[in-house]
């Protein structure tokens, strides 16, 4: 990839981002963040690369902690979010439904 | 075509899918709507980009890779499963952190390798590696802080100087190991051993009210710092997801700063969150009027409009449950309730409105700021329940108070303002309250989740 090709990619990415998070109501900012948390997650395959080709014991270990870590971030981004997401309810769809329709 | 092209391919159109089902993921995630689907469409995209880079050329250590996801999946699968919903946040943080550290991880193994190509490429690993160092130690610190292991900030003279001595020191030994393609093992460790120092000396002095908006900092900064790293790798998933998620951050970083009446800069570099305490009452006149819970059941009972204004100290109680069951009995008598959410209401923004959905409130019940504070006027009861300065008058009118300016809930404009709490003292802020002490507010002291329960009992006595 050529570095003004790179630089062109790193622009309309930035712009995406800013865009799709733009008009994102305030009740979803927490999960929204942890969302945004476990798509860096990727960092796991670099990691699988950086450790994939090391050579030294050195390189070696540090690779070793960089997948660890990197797993960590996208595992534990998943599950939280999604714990998080599939408490979100409107109310048509409550366990309970005794609503009677006076709700705002 | 060789095997080496067609493995290739797979893995560029693996990665292309993947940057696709993130984007796709987080606008759903954007929308309560379709927030569930979001992040179920991330995670295949991530699981199709982490499966096919074992097809990686010139991969070896396969044993050692499937070691380290395993224990990193258990652990984190493990500790993101139990974790309770309060403590949602600095869980965020501690994750945010350990993407940091991978990120500085690769960035170290590139460098000591040596084999970065041109001064650009090396500039960014060492830049992407500092940046993720920072996140991982400032993560850590923002973790231990809201999960109380360190109480307080630490504060001395001279901070502020030392913090920008360490950061200059970094950036020389990055300069040092960017300009010069095979940089000596001993600067390369120096970089990180002051990129961490870095990270640890410029989150200790920030208090706990503001860490919400420096997790979101370091947030986007690991993206940032994953997005480095990917050009450096030259992985276009990495630079792509690491860069929506870098800018993305940033914007969610500024929403939350603003929504807390703090700019960036302010966060970092000043450091109110527990200094505030020596506010003084001025301005505030009046007495304290107690209320029997019998009272407040029958004015509810008969009310037409009901709006809660919850804040971390029912999160806390744990009374989420028993208000809920308070607002079902009002729906069922006609009452409408609504629930009014301040974005700084939880431990971070939204993060009141996970606790709520947690005790089954469905969303469309629950209304922030801009939205409910018209509304108030019209409300014939305010309940305000372990919510303290984000309803409190003075933000409107008392220039010298520290929160002065912040937008709060006009909860004093009910006809009638019910305060649920603990006792006589002042909230996180040390701020008095000025709306405690209007003609029209009632106190109902004790505990949040008693409180509720005998309201119940109160309402259900009214038939």
């Amino acid at each position: 990839m050529t570095g003004i090709i790179a630089l062109y990619i790193f622009m309309l990415a930035a712009f995406t981002g800013y865009e799709v998070i733009a008009r994102v109501p305030v009740i979803l900012h927490t999960p929204l963040m942890s969302g945004s948390n476990f798509v860096h997650g990727i960092v796991l395959v670099g990691a699988m690369v950086a450790l994939g080709q090391a050579h030294t014991p050195l390189e070696k270990a540090i690779g070793f902690i960089g997948v660890l870590l990197a797993s960590g971030n996208a595992v534990g981004g998943y599950v939280v979010t999604e714990r998080m997401l599939e408490m979100f309810k409107a109310s048509g769809t409550r366990a309970k439904p005794n609503a009677k329709g006076a709700t705002g | 075509m060789s095997k080496f092209w067609r493995a290739d391919l797979l893995i560029q159109a693996s990665y292309f899918v993947t940057a696709v089902l993130f984007i796709m993921g987080l606008k759903r995630m954007s929308s309560p709507v379709t927030a569930r689907s979001g992040i179920l469409w991330a995670g295949a995209g991530m699981l199709v980009a982490t499966l096919v880079t074992f097809l990686y050329p010139g991969m070896t250590n396969f044993p050692l890779i499937i070691a380290a996801i395993v224990v990193g999946t258990g652990l984190a699968w493990w500790s993101g499963k139990r974790v309770a919903m309060t403590d949602i946040p600095q869980m965020i943080a501690l994750y945010n952190g350990m993407g940091g550290g991978a990120a500085a991880a690769i960035a170290a193994v590139e460098l000591y390798r040596g084999e970065a190509q041109s001064v650009p490429i090396s500039t960014l690993a060492v830049v992407g590696g500092i940046i993720g160092a920072v996140s991982f130690s400032g993560s850590a610190i923002a973790f231990a802080k809201l999960q109380g292991l360190i109480h307080g900030s630490l504060r001395f003279g001279g901070q502020k100087f030392l913090t920008l001595i360490v950061l200059l020191g970094a950036l020389a030994l990055g300069a040092l190991a960017a300009s010069q393609f095979n940089a000596s093992p001993a600067v390369i460790t120096g970089i990180f051993a002051l990129a961490l120092v870095l990270g640890v000396s410029m989150t200790l002095p920030i208090g706990g009210a503001d860490m919400p908006v420096v997790i979101s900092l370091y947030n986007a900064l690991t993206g940032l710092a994953v997005a480095f790293e990917g050009f450096v790798l030259n992985n276009a998933a990495m630079i792509i997801a690491g860069t929506v998620v870098g800018s993305a951050g940033t914007l969610l970083t500024q929403l939350m700063a603003k929504a807390m009446n703090r700019s960036l800069g302010n966060v970092l570099f000043s450091g109110f969150g527990d200094t505030a305490a020596a506010a003084s009452a001025e301005g505030v006149q009046g007495s304290l009027k107690p209320i029997d819970a019998a009272d407040v059941g029958v004015m509810m009972a008969f009310a037409q409009k009901v709006i809660i204004v919850p804040g971390y100290g029912m999160a806390v109680a744990q009374a989420q449950h028993k208000i809920w069951e308070l607002c079902q009995l009002l729906i069922d008598r006609g009452v409408m309730v609504k629930f009014a959410i301040h974005p700084v209401a939880g431990r971070m923004p939204g993060h009141m409105n996970v606790l709520l959905a947690e005790a089954g409130v469905p969303y469309d019940l629950i209304a922030d700021l801009e939205e409910i504070n018209s509304e108030f006027d019209t409300a014939d009861v305010a309940l305000i329940i372990g919510a303290n300065d984000v309803v409190n008058p003075v933000a409107r009118t008392d220039k010298s108070s520290p929160i002065y300016g912040m937008p709060i809930l006009n909860a004093d404009k009910a006809k009638n303002v019910i305060v649920i709490k603990r006792g006589k003292g002042t909230g996180f802020s040390g701020i008095e309250n000025g709306l405690f002490y209007l003609d029209n507010t009632r106190m109902l002291y004790g505990d949040a989740q008693k409180a509720a329960a005998e309201l119940i009992a109160a309402i259900k006595a009214v038939g």
